[in-house]
């Protein structure tokens, strides 16, 4: 397939556009794969391309449900970021950033990797401490971050709320000027494009029905499009790894599936020029390219399956983003949508062989799958290719939690709609 | 430019003028006039430019649904941008602007786009702007420097960054039923909700109620104010005009958005500019009607073509007669009456042009009537003019292939009036969850059968609905043909879409941006389906239906942030409020409370302040205002079982008239909270907690005794807001309490450390016990919240001759650090009783929550980080948050923990603080460095030391 | 959504803390069975469909309830207080 470039574009026009080729292939299933990763959303799609790419095994097939990246991989507030405080996590995340870095090239396809900054604000002495403790982890693990105090925000964030009467007075904050948003959607179908240029089968509305055993042992899988077999079946389905997991026989794990609301307005010309976080409460904006203003805050806060939330998250949302941008009142909200996501007991997300033989596990994303989905694609291959974590997974284990070795950023223990 | 008003007709007021500006021009229209259909009046056709391409763009709807017309209001330098001009009610003064063009609308620069031809197609982005390999753009500047420029071109108007300063409003309301549109069903059906004796509410988004018969002819109007009339009298029935519910939640919970003042020059005092309605209904009756879908053709957005129901309200609802010579091209018969008012309203209609082989007799004689020639089998494939319309193409068409053939002809005309049949109005139907029904016959997704809880009726739910041909697309060569006219999809895009495997609804969105502009698609996406549809071969279902989302329309996020923010974040003040600041003191936030963080002497810095005021307590005697922290009563025979399960020490032993420092885990063996619980009786104990965790330490005991110990007999009752506290620490905190405490001693004897005492100030009951944060005797005085003031008053006074002076958070938190005592920068969530040396807490006979979990490897590994305290040995400042590491500044290595709270100690001088270190405990003696590189860049060397900096054995506080 | 508290009537999803999965069992205060308390603390069944949790209406009555909600489309068919217990004879 050619390669994109502008040079095409302009060729294609010029034909009236009528001779671009699927972005990727439509095929039937084999019979048999090496590997079967089951979801196509960011992290499927991304784990079958490192297989093929970084590993080698191409005969991979992703069985999706119903239409590629029709998970939390286009359901999502497109934020990149590494600014995590843990040991576990940073260095994950960081990982994951410099994928990030070079991913339209590596794909050739645009995702729109915006490097546009990051800022975690902060309204008390103890959150300037808490936010230096964190960009001090992030320093000494090689990540970027800088304090930035009210009077470059000022210059940064026209209409951002300074003054000292607000409810939660700005004090500065934390900003790591690497992060940004990208175009989720186009995540999704670089991956796809890429994946499939490797070999890789995308073989959508193909929903898993069942696991093939034989023992304990996963062998394949029972689809809507037939039984396919695989030495090893990957589940990476954020989202509905409880539903796909009872399919296996496994009941319990430490996940409760939460939905999470994202919010769009409409369109404006530039305004927010990078991506904002409230510390009063929860809040995140940053601006797409297209004009809108997207956002969101806290989840629901209770288990559900549905992609559908409700009003009081609504309305605290919105009167956070007021709080935060008083002239933003005027601005109208267009879209929202919900989202499900794996809520872990820790918050933080499960990279690992197993739980049966056969079966390899990625899950417990809480709200932080999207800017993960490049290293998790990338761990998730090399724990599938190698039968082992690769070091920067190896904390994401399942037997973390009975063990104790928890990575809980929020220091909210075992609640997940705390995280 | 001639007056297109028609000298009678419309529901405007035509006695009152309104003088109203666009783009920097005077107009005048009429009072019920939108600012669409004044400038329609004026002759003013161009109001828009499209996303993309810049194309000029004229009306295309007369409501809600329109995709062309946004303008950027004005007021007093407030910025709304994006409204509708169909929506805008003009009034004396209003100030409207277009946008998205530069530099102005009839020559807009940006109109450049239009001329790179197909190079803009759906996905153009995606293959474009990757980069180069190498050089100073590699990687993401490249895209970064593209994107500065795309953001500027893209987006429509521009926000302001003016702090709004108009009032919203929220208002809950219930009924029994909710009636979602006014038209005549929905007017019906409230009228049937009355009789039975329900209550009921009546929205309705436009200004006037009565809907579509307010454009219906005479009969329907006077059919629907009867009706009206009928509701207004009614006082079960509230009917809110200029009211759209835009968001149906769980348990028949809507959202609407009541536009007060939008239409007013200047709302009331006080008036709020709009109203978020919450609405929990028990049942809701959809009349929200339908709305007549476009058709698509080469050049179907030229300024002149409008949908003809459209027209049809510009004349009826505002007497503007939209053009003189009128074409019309419609796959369905409801055009052709609109055809037949228009020309009695004094238009020409040359032809009406219809897809259809066959025109029906009801139509041919409407047809006659509006004087026009039909030309069934014909179809429009082309518009002319620049930038209006002034002629269109035609060419036969076959229904059966949808192929033209045969020659092209073209009409003069200044109009072109297009229906491609109609779409039910059922999102609010499907934001609930239900799928929608595909008819065959309407060509349109229908609601599903409704149940208790929700019911459609009229034409969202298909009836009255003339059914129209399936034909959506004329697929002719010329111009581009647009599909979602905001967003400029055009049908080849869509075909670029399915071309590329883009070919379910929600990836045709997603590709295309079909149906994701401020309109939200509401006339596009069904013709961007079937054109989708008709690529792929299939039936339009198949291709996927989308889920509505809300909001239906914009609501204001002014509206729905109204009295929120505040009301769920107040700012919470102790009792002693005033009195810190009128003595100088610094408030800062703590949670939701406000506290003093110094009480600054004129020229003093924070830190010159702490340090006397902490000094003064270890030498002499300062007061604090505790205020804050959680209080939690509790009583019933097992309050000691209670608590001894809650904490991890025993409290069942514990004296009445004593109190004891607890600690409490969760469930995972984690480090929960801490403070001291006081003994007052057998059954009946007074817990403290941290200020930060009042709230959850609150849930968690109500959680316990109601879900897992119901065989508990205790009662529990926050407290926090009903006592008021204050704390006097110091050498001569005695001496102030024996001054001004009546009714008891306050010796060594009768009020030890950990004593509790009951006595007065001033005659006001308070209750005392002796226990030390700071490490100094100490006591906190607990009274009735109210009297709070008149104590403290109190204390102050009996400590003027020891010179007591209050002393603020920092002072406090600088003692507590020299004291090694922890508060929630140590119990984060994520230490272990080991790790803070509290170890020696842990009951060893008793199980306690979380005695088990606490056993397990993750909580016992040595590595753990454990609590030290560090002292800097260069005499630099050291600063909470810096991390402790070995190596250099150049190469610090790995974190080894880092500093969680530090001060300059008011006893020592130097520089000291608190930290959690990976093993901690062994490294008690050498030396690290702590490193700072986010912010002061400092690398302080540091000694570590026992945390207990002051008085380990307690000598001062027992003393 | 509202949720009917049997002591407070319908009242609207702002006035409740929502706790959690309500059919782990805790085990007894005095167990030392490790991998139980493991599996109450860190394993849910998550279901798709019928969810039996625990609700606080922390802005009313502040008792908790057991709702029992469907998780595919959050249809509340059930709300009762916990199970009580006889009462402990009170001796520690």
């Amino acid at each position: 397939m050619a390669e994109y470039s502008a040079w095409q574009v302009l060729r294609h026009a010029l034909t009236g556009n009528t001779g671009w080729k699927p972005a990727w292939r439509k095929p039937e299933p084999k019979p048999r794969y090496d590997v079967i990763v089951i979801g196509g959303g960011g992290h499927g799609l991304s784990t079958a391309y490192y297989l093929a790419k970084n590993h080698g095994i191409t005969n991979v097939a992703v069985c999706e449900k119903g239409w590629l990246g029709s998970g939390n991989i286009g359901r999502n507030t497109t934020i990149v970021r590494s600014n995590y405080l843990l040991e576990g996590n940073t260095p994950f995340y960081e990982h994951s950033m410099k994928l990030w870095e070079s991913l339209s090239h590596e794909l050739n396809y645009n995702v729109m990797f915006s490097q546009r900054g990051i800022i975690n604000l902060c309204h008390s002495p103890a959150q300037m401490d808490d936010a230096a403790r964190r960009g001090n982890a992030m320093r000494l693990f090689g990540v970027d971050a800088r304090m930035v105090m009210p009077d470059e925000l000022a210059r940064r964030v026209p209409g951002l709320d300074l003054s000292r009467t607000a409810r939660f007075p700005i004090l500065g904050g934390l900003e790591q000027p690497r992060a940004g948003t990208a175009r989720h959607d186009a995540v999704a179908w670089g991956y796809a494009r890429g994946a499939d240029r490797r070999g890789v089968d995308i073989l959508e509305n193909c929903e898993v029905t069942g696991f093939l055993r034989d023992g304990d042992t996963v062998t394949g899988v029972q689809t809507t499009r037939g039984e396919i077999l695989a030495d090893k079946v990957a589940v990476c389905v954020a989202g509905s790894t409880g539903r796909v997991m009872k399919l296996a026989g496994i009941d319990r794990l430490p996940i409760e599936s939460h939905v999470l609301q994202a919010f769009v307005s409409e369109s404006l010309k530039p305004l927010i020029d990078t991506v904002v976080t409230f510390g009063g409460g929860h809040l995140y904006i940053s601006q797409s390219d297209k004009g809108g203003l997207v956002f969101g805050g806290d989840i629901d806060g209770y288990n559900t399956y549905a992609q559908r939330g409700n009003l009081p998250i609504v309305e605290d949302v919105m009167a956070e983003t007021v709080a935060l941008f008083p002239a933003l009142a005027r601005v109208r909200l267009l879209r929202s949508w919900g989202g499900i996501m794996d809520m872990s007991m820790d918050g933080s997300p499960i990279i690992t062989t197993g739980p049966l033989p056969g079966m390899y596990l990625n899950c417990g994303w809480c709200y932080g799958g999207f800017k993960a989905t490049p290293a998790s694609g990338w761990c998730f291959a090399h724990t599938i290719a190698k039968d082992e974590p690769h070091p920067l997974n190896a904390a994401y284990s399942l037997d973390r939690f009975h063990r104790g070795y928890v990575i809980d950023e929020k220091g909210q223990g075992a609640t997940p709609w705390k995280h | 430019m001639t007056s297109h008003r028609l000298t009678s007709g419309g529901r405007i007021d035509r006695t009152k003028t309104v003088r109203f500006t666009f783009d920097g021009v005077r107009y005048s229209g009429f009072a019920g006039d939108t600012l669409a259909s004044a400038l329609l009046a004026n002759g003013i056709r161009l109001l828009g430019r499209s996303f993309k391409y810049h194309r000029p763009r004229g009306l295309l709807a007369a409501g809600y649904e329109e995709p062309n017309a946004l303008v950027t209001v004005i007021e007093q330098g407030v910025r709304e941008p994006n409204i509708r001009a169909t929506e805008l009610e003009v009034f004396d003064g209003l100030v409207a602007q277009s946008q998205n063009r530069f530099p102005s609308l009839g020559h807009d620069l940006m109109a450049v786009n239009g001329l790179a031809g197909k190079t803009f197609s759906a996905g153009f982005y995606y293959k474009t702007f990757m980069g180069p390999a190498i050089g100073p753009l590699k990687g993401t500047r490249f895209w970064r420097f593209c994107e500065h420029f795309i953001r500027r071109a893209a987006g429509l108007g521009s926000a302001g960054t003016v702090p709004d300063p108009a009032r919203y409003e929220r208002m809950n309301a219930f009924c029994d039923v909710l009636v979602v549109g006014s038209g005549p069903s929905g007017l019906e059906a409230a009228r049937k909700a009355v009789a039975e004796g329900k209550s009921v509410i009546l929205c309705e988004t436009e200004a006037a109620l009565g809907g579509t018969a307010n454009w219906s002819g005479p009969d329907a109007a006077s059919f629907a104010e009867t009706l009206i009339s009928g509701l207004r009298d009614n006082q079960d029935v509230r009917l809110l005009n200029r009211t759209t519910v835009w968001g149906r939640y769980d348990g028949n919970t809507f959202a609407a958005l009541e536009r007060i003042a939008d239409h007013k020059a200047k709302p009331a005092t006080g008036e709020a500019r709009h109203r978020h309605w919450v609405i929990r209904a028990g049942h809701v009756v959809l009349a929200t009607g339908a709305l007549e879908r476009a058709m698509v053709f080469p050049g179907n957005d030229r300024p002149g073509v409008m949908l003809a129901s459209a027209a049809l309200r510009f004349a009826r609802s505002y007497g503007v007669l939209i053009g003189r010579r009128i074409v019309v091209f419609a796959n369905n018969d409801s055009a052709y009456e609109t055809a037949a008012i228009l020309h009695r309203l004094g238009a020409e209609i040359p032809a009406i042009i219809d897809p259809r082989p066959v025109v029906g007799d009801w139509a041919q004689s409407l047809a006659d009537e509006a004087g026009a020639k039909t030309l069934p089998a014909h179809a429009i494939v082309g518009s002319g003019g620049d930038p209006e319309l002034d002629s269109v193409l035609m060419q036969p068409f076959n229904l059966e292939t949808g192929k033209l053939s045969g020659p092209k002809r073209g009409f003069a005309c200044d109009t072109l009036l297009v229906s491609g049949g109609w779409s039910p109005v059922l999102h609010l139907a499907s934001q609930a969850g239900t799928k929608p029904v595909w008819s065959d016959k309407l060509q349109a997704f229908l609601p599903p059968e409704g149940d208790d809880h929700w019911h459609a009726v009229g034409s969202c739910a298909g009836e009255g609905i003339e059914p129209p041909a399936p034909v959506f697309e004329i697929k002719a060569k010329g111009d581009k043909a647009f599909v979602d006219f905001q967003h400029d999809v055009t049908a080849d895009d869509v075909r670029l879409a399915h071309r590329e495997g883009f070919q379910s609804v929600e990836h045709l969105k997603r590709y295309t941006t079909l149906g994701m502009a401020t309109d939200q698609g509401k006339t596009a996406n069904v013709p961007g389906m079937a054109i989708m549809a008709d690529a792929l071969g299939k039936p339009i279902p198949d291709v996927g239906t989308t889920r509505f989302r809300p909001p239906f329309t914009g609501a204001s996020l002014g509206a729905l942030a109204a009295e929120r923010f505040a009301d769920l974040r107040p700012e919470r003040l102790t009792p002693m409020h005033h009195w810190h600041e009128e003595h100088g003191a610094g408030m800062m936030s703590a949670g939701l409370w406000m506290r003093p963080e110094s009480y600054n002497q004129p020229g003093e810095t924070v830190e010159d302040a702490y340090l006397r005021e902490a000094r003064i307590v270890r030498r002499g005697v300062g007061i604090v205002d505790v205020s804050t922290l959680g209080k939690i009563d509790i009583k019933g025979p097992d309050a000691a079982e209670f608590l001894n399960r809650v904490y991890t020490n025993n409290f069942a032993k514990l004296a009445v008239g004593k109190a004891r420092y607890g600690l409490m885990l969760r469930e995972d063996g984690f480090a929960f909270d801490d403070g001291t619980t006081w003994r007052l009786a057998n059954s009946h104990y007074l817990m403290t907690t941290t200020t930060a965790n009042a709230g959850p330490v609150m849930q968690h005991l109500e959680y316990f005794l109601d879900c897992i110990w119901p065989d508990l007999s205790v009662n529990l009752t926050s407290v926090t807001d009903q006592w008021a506290g204050a704390a006097v620490a110091g050498p001569k905190s005695r001496e102030v309490l024996a001054a001004c405490v009546t009714g008891t001693a306050v010796d060594n004897e009768v009020l030890p450390l950990m004593g509790i005492v009951h006595g007065k100030i001033n005659g006001i009951p308070v209750m005392i016990c002796r226990l030390s944060f700071s490490g100094e005797r100490a006591y906190e005085i607990y009274c009735g919240a109210h009297h709070g003031q008149a104590v403290w008053n109190a204390l102050i006074e009996a400590g003027q001759p020891h010179g007591i002076q209050p002393y603020g958070l920092e002072a406090l938190g600088a003692l507590r650090i020299e004291k090694g005592h922890v508060t929630g920068a140590e119990i984060d969530g994520r230490t272990t009783a080991h790790d803070l040396h509290l170890d020696w807490m842990l009951s060893k006979k008793t199980p306690f929550i979380g005695s088990v979990m606490l056993t397990r490897e993750g909580l016992t590994d040595p590595d753990r980080w454990s609590l030290v305290g560090v002292i800097s040995s260069s005499g630099e400042k050291l600063r909470g948050g810096s991390h402790i590491v070995e190596g250099t500044k150049d190469a610090p290595g790995r974190s080894l923990g880092h500093i969680t709270a530090t001060c300059l100690s008011p006893l020592y001088g130097k520089h000291i603080g608190l930290a959690l270190v990976e093993n901690g405990n062994t490294r008690i003696g050498t030396r690290a460095f702590a490193t700072d590189p986010v912010r002061s860049e400092t690398h302080v060397p540091v000694e570590f030391v026992s945390h207990h900096f002051y008085d380990p054995k307690g000598v001062k506080m027992n003393g | 959504m509202i949720i009917t508290c049997p002591h407070c009537g319908p009242r609207d999803l702002a006035e409740f803390s929502y706790k959690g999965d309500a059919t782990r069992t805790r085990p007894g205060t005095a167990s030392g069975d490790l991998a139980h308390w493991n599996a109450y603390v860190y394993e849910r069944e998550n279901p798709a469909g019928q969810h039996r949790e625990f609700w606080q209406h922390t802005g009313g009555c502040r008792k908790h309830l057991i709702v029992t909600r469907d998780t595919l489309t959050h249809a509340i068919s059930h709300v009762e207080f916990p199970p009580t217990k006889a009462p402990r004879r009170s001796g520690a």
